[in-house]
């Protein structure tokens, strides 16, 4: 089954059923799931970006993942879901080692990235390398106390970059990839921390795409905003995928379903099921995975 | 009290007014206590004011120490006393925080690191007089820097070190592990991360802990008494600003020097009662030193506090 995403998956039948208790939950605002789902057009997985192959985890003596294999296609969404604890944000911060950080960790196995299969989590591999090609979003907005022009511009300035001009377009572009030039453009010396929660964040998806990143993470990256804010982030990673390979964790089923491309779903540090997202959704080949989307825990 | 869990609204009120009652009879202890505290150090301040009114005046600033009481001054123990704070404050603010830096962010956390920090934070309670003869040793006899500011200046750096460490390290762990990820997140190295961020972001707890650290420094009397102050000066150090290139001095780190409260001890054992005014007035002016250091603290933690708010 992890490995149906990398054999280009067929379209599933549209005419899904509707699932029970998602669409109940739903706001007036949002398009009702299985519209959601019958619009996405890329069941087509494709080539893959990096690949995680039998990749395992621990904390200490706490083994956090085990035996993760999953291909995550180039330019398009991969969501990872499953209950709090179960594996979902460990397996994101693997992409750029953001556990060296902290002592008394391990990984075993490999997370290969395309095209030069470099072995993310290597012990040969530096981690600042990892993180200089691989880009993350928090969850909780985290823009440094600056302003928002050096928020945007510290990546760059990390890569040598000191040119005025040069720093200026860049940060132009990157503002504009995070379509929040127009809220911003008069006030990029203000402090970012005077901007709005969903602002901040954006910001903060601008100051990872400066540096023009191969995969973009995104750790749950709305649970701290408002509808509103949510609406937009999520409206801009489904335009990110044309630029860069987008992983996102979210606890939020109905998230996933609106801007992913395909869905894995974790349990208890495994990987139980990979498949389209229109195809979890709607017929899950894992009992476990049904129980899961149709809201039975979690 | 009902055996049930449930409460009749009569019950509730009554047993609410008896609960509010506490909450008062609390805050009227703790005014009572903070403000007898404050009395004292009101008491204390104004009694040295009214005993050393008579002497206060410009000549008080202006004057070398003297035979006669009426005409000595405090001039070479405020300006040994500045210097003093300014050698301190040179070589305290870079080893404590350099050592605050090691500690916080790079020390992996071992057996031995354990043990540096609780030495860290044991210096703090070794009784000031310690250091003098540590001082003694070392500087005067050991590195032949003689009995003068730098010296001085070197004790009272040691005696705050663990001050100016405890304080850094506290406002470098108050940087949110948030920040620090999205900086790690974008390729930094450890030191880009320290320099770019953690260091500005804490700049103003570590300003407010040197210049708590400076404000104890600056009353200490044991350890420079130790090493060899003289009380009695009727001179000052060369100038640390010369006409000619390069325009500065350095001699003056050797001079022999007095400070404040040396000044104050000598004045305060004199029998004559007049010497006892020249000793109130110092005294006042010391307390209103270390009162202004304070004052300039909380000034920058707020300043700081403005600007970045996690």
């Amino acid at each position: 089954m992890n490995t149906l995403v990398d054999t280009q998956i067929a379209t599933q039948p549209r005419q899904a059923a509707t699932m029970q208790g998602e669409t109940s939950a739903q706001g007036s605002d949002t398009p009702s799931l299985s519209i959601v789902l019958e619009d996405r057009k890329s069941a087509r997985a494709n080539p893959a970006k990096a690949t995680a192959e039998k990749l395992n985890f621990w904390y200490g003596t706490n083994q956090a993942l085990k035996n993760i294999n999953l291909v995550i296609p180039e330019h398009q969404v991969t969501a990872l879901i499953g209950p709090s604890g179960c594996g979902k944000s460990t397996f994101l911060r693997c992409f750029n080692r953001m556990h060296d950080l902290q002592a008394d960790t391990k990984y075993e196995g490999a997370i290969t990235l395309r095209p030069d299969n470099v072995n993310l989590v290597g012990p040969e591999t530096d981690p600042i390398e990892v993180r200089m090609r691989i880009g993350m979003v928090f969850q909780k907005p985290n823009p440094f106390p600056k302003s928002v022009f050096e928020n945007v511009a510290y990546g760059l300035r990390l890569r040598g970059i000191r040119n005025k001009t040069e720093l200026a377009e860049r940060v132009e572009k990157a503002l504009r990839g995070a379509a929040i030039w127009d809220e911003v453009k008069d006030r990029l010396n203000d402090s970012a921390l005077a901007l709005s929660g969903g602002q901040m964040q954006r910001v903060c998806i601008s100051r990872a795409l400066a540096t023009e990143p191969e995969i973009l993470l995104f750790d749950e990256p709305t649970s701290a905003l408002d509808p509103i804010a949510t609406a937009k982030i999520e409206e801009l990673i489904t335009e990110l995928r044309q630029r860069v390979t987008v992983l996102i964790v979210t606890h939020n089923m109905q998230q996933a379903a609106r801007v992913s491309d395909f869905t894995a779903f974790m349990y208890l540090g495994e990987l139980v099921e990979v498949d389209a997202t229109s195809k979890i959704f709607t017929n899950p080949a894992k009992k476990a995975t049904e129980d899961y989307i149709t809201g039975r825990y979690g | 009290m009902a055996a049930t869990a449930h409460l009749t609204l009569e019950e509730i009120r009554r047993g609410l007014s008896w609960r509010k009652q506490l909450d008062k009879l609390f805050i009227a202890i703790g005014m009572a206590l903070l403000f007898g505290c404050l009395a004292i150090l009101a008491i204390l301040f104004f009694d040295l004011v009214r005993d050393g009114s008579s002497r206060f005046g410009w000549d008080f600033f202006t004057s070398f120490p003297s035979r006669k009481a009426e005409n000595a001054g405090i001039l070479s123990a405020a300006v040994g006393t500045m210097l003093i704070m300014v050698v301190t404050a040179l070589v305290a603010l870079p080893v404590g925080v350099a050592a605050a830096i090691y500690l916080e962010e790079y020390a992996p956390k071992n057996w031995f690191t354990g043990i540096i920090e609780i030495n860290v934070t044991n210096l703090a309670g070794v009784p000031s007089i310690i250091y003098g003869l540590l001082a003694l040793g070392l500087f005067v006899y050991q590195f032949n820097f003689g009995q003068s500011v730098l010296t001085a200046g070197l004790t009272l750096a040691l005696l705050i070190l663990p001050i100016v460490i405890v304080a850094t390290r506290e406002s470098l762990r108050a940087v949110p592990k948030a920040i620090r990820e999205a900086a790690y997140g974008l390729g930094a190295t450890r030191w880009e991360v320290t320099k770019d961020h953690v260091l500005p972001y804490s700049t103003g707890g570590i300003l407010t802990g040197l210049i708590l650290g400076l404000s104890r420094a600056i009353g200490e009397t044991a350890p420079i008494i130790t090493i060899g102050a003289l009380s009695f000066i009727a001179f000052l150090p060369p100038s640390p600003v010369t006409g000619e290139f390069p325009f500065l001095n350095f001699e003056w780190l050797m001079s022999e020097f007095t400070a404040m409260p040396i000044q104050m001890f000598n004045w305060v054992s004199r029998p004559d009662q007049a010497f006892q005014a020249n000793a109130a007035a110092a005294g006042a002016i010391l307390l209103g030193m270390t009162l202004a250091m304070n004052a300039v603290a909380i000034w920058i933690r707020y300043r700081f506090r403005k600007k970045i708010s996690w």
